[in-house]
């Protein structure tokens, strides 16, 4: 029983990993770019719903809305003032561009919040539910499922609606899409605004279960990083089954060997990804 | 008056300056910041080789100072060696761990390899942290007093100063060499155009893969030389990502692929680190990081070329402006 919760519940943060997962993966196969302060974007979603509980009193529905539009608006606002401008420059401004972000957001993070541990104060979602002898928080329960939904929901915009033909018409042939009078530049801006918003709702269904610091955004960046590789760039898809998987095996490895090994044991399996499958499970490289 | 500044003059005026330098300014404070201005330096350009040159962007180069400055430490508490001994040692794990990472990722386009170099860091990093052998999270110390000049640990600084300007100046030298060699315009073309490259028959995958053993080799040694000077090693000050993020902006700050780039930025960065952390106190290090993902930012926006490419610009400009105003 004890073991079945442990599946359970790394299936659950799982979730969450896909959902964030999502939004890297959506960057990288509209515009062959990598985000490094991907991370540092759920990190934010966290002090946003921390900063909307503890000023405004707000309960879970408002500070995970106010968590998905504040990073929306700052992923728009990061595009159009900093990524389209490195976008057409040489490799060395791509990579240092997010890079130097991740490090600002970050270190702000901790010269404003302090290194501390923090976590919400207890909402309308705290307490258990006991699943047939599985004990869970519900907190837990509510962030993994609404995290499954909102990444199937991010798939079938992508393969469904108009808009998303129109996103992936851009990631395909840029030169292409434009004669269909589409502007490309305005959809890059979009697959941002999406990429960073995912990430903010990620960060604050996170902060409901999960105490955290400023040093998560590291973390959960790397994550992103194997979730992506495992599940293939640029496929939502694949990092929703990927993230499930990555979570799984954060749970079972820290249920096995110990809690210091979960790192250790996704990071080993992300060099052997790039040694013997890079395309991942379903990309294409 | 810049006309006269001719290369050949600006370096013996570099070299004069450097070899005088502890000898005029002889105060504690100005030997501490000579010394740390040497090792970004040093650990700058070997980063250069491969993400200068080759335009191979590394995030994770703390991987092979770190290997180089935790073996001679190791040696010396395992079997009482003194600590220079296990400078090979790091170089050639170094290198190993290079053909490890490289062989995968140069296969694949840039963005991988820089995703590898961070994870293949962190993961190390933390497994240093739990690992008994090595001290886990408390770390590694080296001999306290000397117990011959073979234990290289002095009480000043000056030692350690010239020390350590050899090892700049043989790594210069090398890198000059490549620069005129066909592995230097192989390099260059790879940074250029990865597919032109290999249609005009350069070996792309070997070449990036050798750029990248000789820029861990001498990275290794740069963590070999801190350790050696400091006597002390714990998992974050040898494979913390800051310790990557100095080598990435010391180099990009003065110019990424130029040979007095990383000079030049550690010239400029070494001295605003230890300013900012005296104005600010004990906290100033949260500072010092938000200062520098500023400076990457602002770099990669507006000046991807580093003061290098700002200067070649700006130069001819400041020429004429000063020249009409002499001929007047």
């Amino acid at each position: 029983m004890v073991f079945l919760q442990v599946i359970v519940g790394g299936l659950l943060l799982g979730a969450i990993y896909a959902l964030f997962s999502s939004g890297l993966t959506l960057i990288w196969g509209m515009m062959n770019f990598i985000n490094f302060a991907h991370g540092e974007f759920v990190m934010l979603g966290m002090y946003v719903a921390f900063l909307v509980v503890v000023w405004l009193g707000g309960g879970p529905a408002v500070f995970i809305i106010a968590a998905a539009m504040a990073l929306l608006v700052l992923g728009v606002g990061i595009y159009l003032s900093l990524i389209r401008h490195v976008i057409r420059g040489p490799m060395l401004a791509q990579i240092l561009s997010t890079f130097g972000l991740a490090l600002l957001l970050r270190y702000s993070a901790f010269y404003i919040f302090s290194a501390n541990f923090v976590s919400l104060p207890q909402t309308w979602l705290a307490g258990t539910i006991n699943l047939g002898g599985i004990f869970l928080p519900v907190a837990q329960l509510v962030g993994g499922v609404l995290a499954i939904a909102l990444t199937l929901a991010l798939h079938l915009l992508l393969t469904r609606s108009a808009m998303g033909s129109r996103l992936l018409a851009v990631a395909e042939d840029r030169a292409a899409a434009m004669l269909m009078g589409i502007r490309p530049d305005r959809m890059q801006m979009l697959a941002w605004g999406l990429s960073a918003g995912a990430a903010g709702i990620a960060g604050a269904l996170l902060a409901t279960a999960y105490p955290w610091s400023p040093s998560v955004g590291e973390t959960f960046g790397l994550i992103a990083f194997v979730v992506v590789a495992l599940g293939g760039f640029g496929s939502v898809l694949g990092s929703l089954y990927a993230g499930l998987i990555i979570g799984l095996i954060q749970a079972i490895s820290a249920f096995w060997l110990g809690a210091i090994y979960k790192d250790i044991v996704v990071y080993g399996l992300f060099v052997a990804l790039l040694w013997f499958r890079p395309q991942g499970l379903m990309g294409k490289v | 008056m810049i006309k006269a500044l001719s290369p050949r003059l600006a370096i013996i005026l570099l070299a004069a300056a450097l070899l005088l330098y502890p000898l005029v300014l002889s105060g504690a404070f100005y030997r501490d910041i000579g010394v740390a201005f040497l090792l970004a330096a040093i650990s700058a350009s070997a980063w250069n080789i491969v993400g200068g040159y080759a335009g191979q962007v590394s995030v994770g180069h703390s991987m092979f100072f770190g290997l180089g400055a935790y073996t001679p430490l190791l040696f010396y508490s395992l079997w009482g060696w003194p600590p220079i001994a296990g400078i090979p040692a790091g170089i050639a794990l170094s290198i190993g761990l290079s053909l490890l990472i490289g062989m995968p990722t140069f296969r694949l386009t840039g963005h991988y390899f820089s995703m590898a170099t961070i994870a293949v860091a962190e993961l190390i990093r933390i497994f240093t942290g739990t690992w008994d052998f090595v001290g886990a999270a408390i770390g590694l110390q080296g001999p306290a007093i000397a117990r011959g000049w073979w234990d290289l640990t002095f009480r000043s600084e000056v030692p350690y100063y010239y020390l350590f300007l050899a090892v700049l100046a043989l790594l210069l030298a090398v890198t000059t060499f490549i620069e005129r060699r066909r592995f230097g315009f192989y390099l260059r073309a790879i940074k250029a155009s990865e597919r032109a490259a290999r249609s005009l028959g350069v070996p792309v995958r070997r070449t990036k893969m050798q750029a990248l053993a000789l820029s861990a080799a001498f990275t290794s040694v740069a963590g070999s030389l801190y350790v050696i000077k400091t006597g002390f090693i714990d998992p974050d000050s040898a494979f913390g990502i800051l310790i990557s993020v100095q080598m990435v902006i010391v180099a990009a700050l003065g110019g990424a692929g130029t040979l007095f780039g990383p000079l030049v930025g550690a010239l400029i960065l070494i001295p605003l680190q230890s300013a900012t952390n005296t104005w600010f106190g004990g906290g100033g290090s949260g500072l010092t990081y938000i200062l520098y993902g500023g400076i990457i930012v602002l770099i990669a926006r507006f000046e991807p070329g580093g003061l290098f490419e700002l200067w070649q610009r700006v130069a001819p400009a400041l020429h004429k402006l000063l020249g009409k105003r002499l001929h007047v």
